[in-house]
């Protein structure tokens, strides 16, 4: 029980990181209809910024937000020199664009970095277990990920839905042309909200980097399955992000922890733990196609696409 | 018209003229690893072949192709490791199970258009790739090495010529096939759909089942360049299908020119040889390959054919019609 | 990392992509004959620290060497697997079809050196291995051609096994990743260990640095003493994590290349008291060795060699011995090939003897992390557990 307590709270936490990834994603592409495959390096410079810098002024609490802040200026420079140029133009064109980001900066990172990775250590007073309940013991800095996650939710909630930014960032999303047509500045809307997206990203890169790796090309993996987060959770829809995330996030941690042991009824030791992992990440690929079949718009979409 | 002899037709010929000859030259100066690159780059010609037939002419996005290829390559990597290493039953089945999983995700994504499109094609193939992953019996994550290459009656493949010869030989009988398919009827009513689909339902078409059956052609193909693939490499692994190997497809595709006859042998070779070169200078060659291919999106949209055929800045064809975002087609 | 030769030969294709196909300039014998050995590791990624070692003990040993083997000058070419298996089959194609190398010599992880077995062993090029001992290398798939100067997987989790023995422990959970050598090293420990094994869990292998479930799994099954292998940084995270899942004093470690001296500047007092086993440690009172592990230390200060290192270094003395006993003329395969089967070089864990599937046969020893004087977390030989040991798959080897 006090297991299955644990993976639960492993599933929350990977849940909001997946959230902070496909807040930004989704508004990007909401927003901008740009499909930006790059935000997965967003999220590895984050990381990166975070270990140097954390490492550079000796301390977490200051190198932590130098770091959002050197992501959010570059996500915004990014925008600048290469995204405007794709606003308008298909979804193939903004495919190959950022794919072809993605290699520059993968090529950057390993450039300045060099290609060993680096580690972020967590400070002392991080690195302990709480004693959640008697008998789960359970490490603090996750608890932590999850506390300011949820606060970065409703501050996002706050901004679009309280904000005089917030109302252009949904008049944004339902019809561009108009808000254009209304004399708002469209290019500074979109560079924000690109700098924004760009810092929750780097937000996350840097919130997994203790706990998992920095490493180039570690924006790869996670980036798909931020896709997926948003497809099932709808394009342009926050609400729907932070719905799907978790939903994913659990799906994901239950299923990897749940399945070998399941597995092991049917298949060998060895076979079942090769499979187990495999299958428990097809899951969620198999949601996605699910939602896409059923209710292509996503499960909470953002209204009057 | 454009005349016969022009930049692009003259490139072209060179090309062929060069693979055509490769083994002579290969074979007088020693350098196998030569021969070896152009092999590799063949198969990944076939490939990209068959993605131009539904991405270039058909208009759909599909960023999972490379599913295929690991398809065709695992259909040889377990029948060998099985002890089953005839050509003769190795290939069929490669090109009948590509066929079939073509078909079945053929069936569910055509249903969408525009990025659902392209995100369910990616859903699809990461689900194989977790497939082949999970496979312990056959390497799992670590691949599968292959130890006999497909056994055909009269033909060694393990002979680097034969091979080389038996690849180019697959790859023009393709381009000949797409283009065939191209410019026949079927070919009219898929590049119809993919301009404006609701006018060629209109006027009659069936318009799902071509793009359907279109789709399951270059899923078919693909998969006989997985077959070679594995042969040439003697190695299977689920990396073969991961979403970036997709990527490098549509890149090749793109980069050579889409809907365009060639297009994907000049992708193909332009991108392979590209990277032996700049790898050859700098370690760090792709961080010139990255921003070239955000210069080539922006300004040289229909690819080094069009650059050639002196259309540098004609808008490409659009891949979807007006109402891509509607999701149901 | 000179590649000259190399990038001579690849310009040669824009050359002919113009068409021409005027032969190239002069036969290859043109140049003065090198020894081309072919590296193979691990240089990018959290476990490009093992690959550093390696290579900085391999240009170690070929200093030691003069740059020089049987008169000839050594040429060492570097290249990286990513620690992906296809990765490294890919590299070793182009170590073996490009730079043409007479030897190939590295791998770190025992899935790339099976997946790039096949192409060393059809091209009869020498390949040793300075640290992969995968099974099926000690048994079905040993070859002619291929050597090592590290172990097979599961001798040093088989000298552990017979540690937790001695120390009375009756039953033991047991935790790796997924692949060719975790399995490897988890079957190792379970075939000496005489208490019983009551639970066993495999990792996903690469990605997944949270052990958070198995350490909870483990927890709960209340083992006298755990067992785990992490090679790299996914050793830090591991006893990172197993001190912050307060199991550090609870549940004794036991481990077998989880601590070696790349991981221990980051574990720190987090090693402290773990005991691990190895056929090598920096402190073996040997010649070569005292040689080695000062040299070292001197050519890269604060750093110590690990037994990554201590392997490559050896394997460059074992290519060493067969040059020279053919004078350079690296077409004798079959003689250097009985040169390199006595083992007939000065190896810095001592003399060993190879087995008929060219697997060293030799001690293991207990390993234990300490504070030296300085204050530093050191590696010390606390006692020999098995003395020449030999792996227990060599009856499947069909060579003579």
């Amino acid at each position: 029980m006090i297991y299955f307590i644990e993976q639960c709270l492993n599933g929350v936490q990977l849940g909001m990181l997946l959230f902070l990834l496909a807040a930004g994603l989704t508004l990007i592409f909401g927003i901008m209809d740009l499909v930006n495959l790059a935000h997965g390096s967003l999220y590895m410079l984050g990381a990166y910024f975070a270990a140097s810098l954390v490492a550079w002024t000796d301390s977490f609490l200051l190198g932590v937000p130098l770091a959002l802040a050197a992501t959010l200026v570059v996500g915004m420079a990014v925008e600048v020199i290469a995204m405007r140029r794709l606003y308008g133009r298909d979804h193939l064109d903004h495919v190959l664009g950022t794919f072809g980001l993605i290699l520059f900066f993968n090529e950057l990172v390993r450039l300045i970095w060099g290609p060993a990775g680096m580690t972020l250590f967590l400070p002392a007073w991080l690195n302990v277990a709480v004693p959640l309940l008697p008998g789960l013991a359970y490490p603090l800095y996750r608890v932590v990920i999850i506390m300011v996650t949820i606060l970065v939710a409703l501050f996002l909630y706050a901004l679009v839905m309280r904000t005089r930014l917030g109302m252009l960032i949904r008049a944004g999303a339902s019809n561009r042309e108009m808000v254009g047509a209304l004399g708002i500045n469209i290019k500074l809307l979109y560079t924000f909200v690109f700098g924004l997206g760009a810092a929750l990203a780097g937000f996350a890169g840097l919130m997994q980097a203790p706990i998992l790796t920095v490493q180039i090309g570690m924006g790869e993996n996670i980036l798909i399955v931020a896709f997926v987060v948003i497809v099932i959770g709808g394009i342009g829809s926050i609400r729907g992000a932070f719905i799907a995330s978790l939903f994913v996030g659990m799906v994901d941690t239950i299923g990897r922890a749940f399945f070998p042991d399941l597995l092991r009824l049917v298949l060998s030791k060895e076979a079942a733990a090769t499979a187990a992992p495999a299958l428990s990440s097809m899951l969620i690929y198999l949601l996605m196609a699910a939602v896409l079949v059923l209710r292509p718009e996503g499960l909470f979409p953002a209204a009057n696409r | 018209m454009t005349p016969m002899v022009n930049a692009r037709n003259v490139v072209v010929a060179a090309l062929l003229a060069f693979l055509l000859l490769l083994p002579v030259y290969t074979g007088v100066t020693g350098n196998t690893f030569l021969l070896t690159l152009f092999t590799r780059i063949l198969i990944l010609a076939l490939a990209a072949t068959s993605l131009n037939l539904i991405l270039g002419y058909g208009g759909m996005v599909s960023f999972g192709h490379a599913a295929y290829l690991g398809i065709g390559g695992y259909a040889i990597g377990i029948l060998a490791a099985e002890g089953i290493t005839s050509g003769f039953i190795q290939w069929p089945v490669a090109l009948v199970t590509s066929a079939l999983v073509a078909l079945i995700i053929g069936l569910f994504c055509l249903r969408t258009r525009g990025v659902y499109f392209i995100m369910i094609t990616l859903a699809f193939a990461q689900m194989i790739y977790y497939v082949a992953a999970g496979l312990a019996r056959y390497g799992g994550d670590d691949g599968l090495t292959i130890y006999r290459r497909s056994q055909f009656d009269g033909l060694n493949l393990s002979n680097k010529p034969t091979f080389y010869y038996l690849c180019l030989v697959l790859l023009l009988a393709a381009i000949y096939l797409v283009w065939r398919l191209v410019n026949s009827r079927f070919g009219m009513v898929i590049q119809g759909a993919r301009s404006n689909e609701r006018r060629m339902q209109s006027i009659g078409f069936p318009t799902f089942r071509y793009r359907l059956t279109c789709f399951v052609i270059a899923g078919t193909m693909c998969g006989l360049a997985g077959a070679l693939l594995a042969n040439h490499t003697d190695f299977v692994s689920p990396a073969m299908m991961y979403w970036t190997r997709s990527g490098d497809l549509i890149v090749m595709v793109v980069l050579g020119g889409m809907s365009s006859t060639f297009g994907p042998l000049i992708g193909a070779v332009a991108l392979l040889v590209l990277e032996e070169v700049l790898s050859g200078f700098t370690e760090y060659w792709q961080i010139i390959l990255g921003p070239l291919l955000l210069l080539v999106v922006l300004f040289a949209r229909r690819g080094i054919d069009g650059l050639l055929a002196g259309v540098a800045f004609a808008r490409a064809p659009k891949p979807d019609s007006l109402d891509a975002k509607v999701p149901r087609g | 990392m000179t590649q000259f030769p190399a990038l001579f030969r690849r310009h040669l294709i824009p050359v002919a992509m113009a068409g021409t196909l005027a032969l190239a300039a002069g036969p290859a014998a043109a140049q003065q004959k090198t020894i081309k050995i072919g590296f193979v590791s691990t240089f990018s990624g959290p476990t490009a620290v093992i690959g550093n070692d390696m290579r900085n003990s391999f240009e170690l040993a070929l200093d030691h060497l003069g740059r020089k083997m049987g008169g000839l000058p050594v040429e060492a070419i570097y290249e990286d697997d990513q620690q992906k298996p296809e990765v490294g089959k890919q590299k070793t194609d182009k170590l073996i079809e490009s730079d043409k190398v007479d030897f190939i010599v590295g791998y770190i992880w025992s899935n790339v050196l099976l997946a790039s077995l096949k192409s060393a062993v059809d091209s009869k090029t020498f390949l040793i291995t300075s640290n992969a001992g995968p099974s099926q290398l000690a048994g079905e798939l040993c070859s002619p051609y291929v050597f090592s100067t590290s172990w097979q997987n599961d001798q040093t989790p088989q000298a552990m096994g017979l540690y937790m023995n001695q120390k009375g422990v009756k039953t033991a959970f047991l935790i790796g990743p997924n692949y060719a050598a975790g399995k490897d090293m988890l079957a190792g420990v379970a075939s000496t260990f005489k208490g019983q094994v009551i639970g066993q869990e495999l990792t996903k292998w690469p990605d997944q640095l949270d052990f958070s479930a198995e350490l909870s799994k483990a927890r709960a099954a209340k083992p006298d003493a755990i067992f785990v292998f992490y090679p790299g940084a996914a050793g830090v995270q591991f006893l990172t994590q197993y001190a912050q899942a307060g199991l550090k004093g609870q549940i004794p470690l036991y481990t077998a290349f989880t601590i070696d001296e790349t991981t221990l500047p980051r574990q720190k007092d987090l090693a402290l008291g773990v005991p691990g086993a190895q056929q090598w440690v920096n402190d073996l009172p040997n010649e070569q060795n005292k040689k080695f592990v000062a040299d070292y230390i001197k050519k890269h200060p604060g750093a110590r060699p690990s037994f990554y290192g201590a392997q490559s270094y050896d394997a460059a003395n074992l290519v060493n011995s067969a040059v020279v006993a053919v004078k350079g003329d690296t077409s004798k395969k079959d003689e250097m090939r009985r040169e390199m089967e006595k083992a007939n070089f000065k190896s810095v864990r001592g003399n060993f003897k190879y087995g008929k599937n060219h697997m060293p046969i030799q001690n293991f020893y207990l390993q234990d992390v300490v504070k030296d004087a300085e204050g530093n977390f050191v590696l010390k030989t606390v006692a020999t557990i098995v003395q020449n040991d030999q792996d227990r798959f060599h009856d499947k080897c069909p060579m003579k």
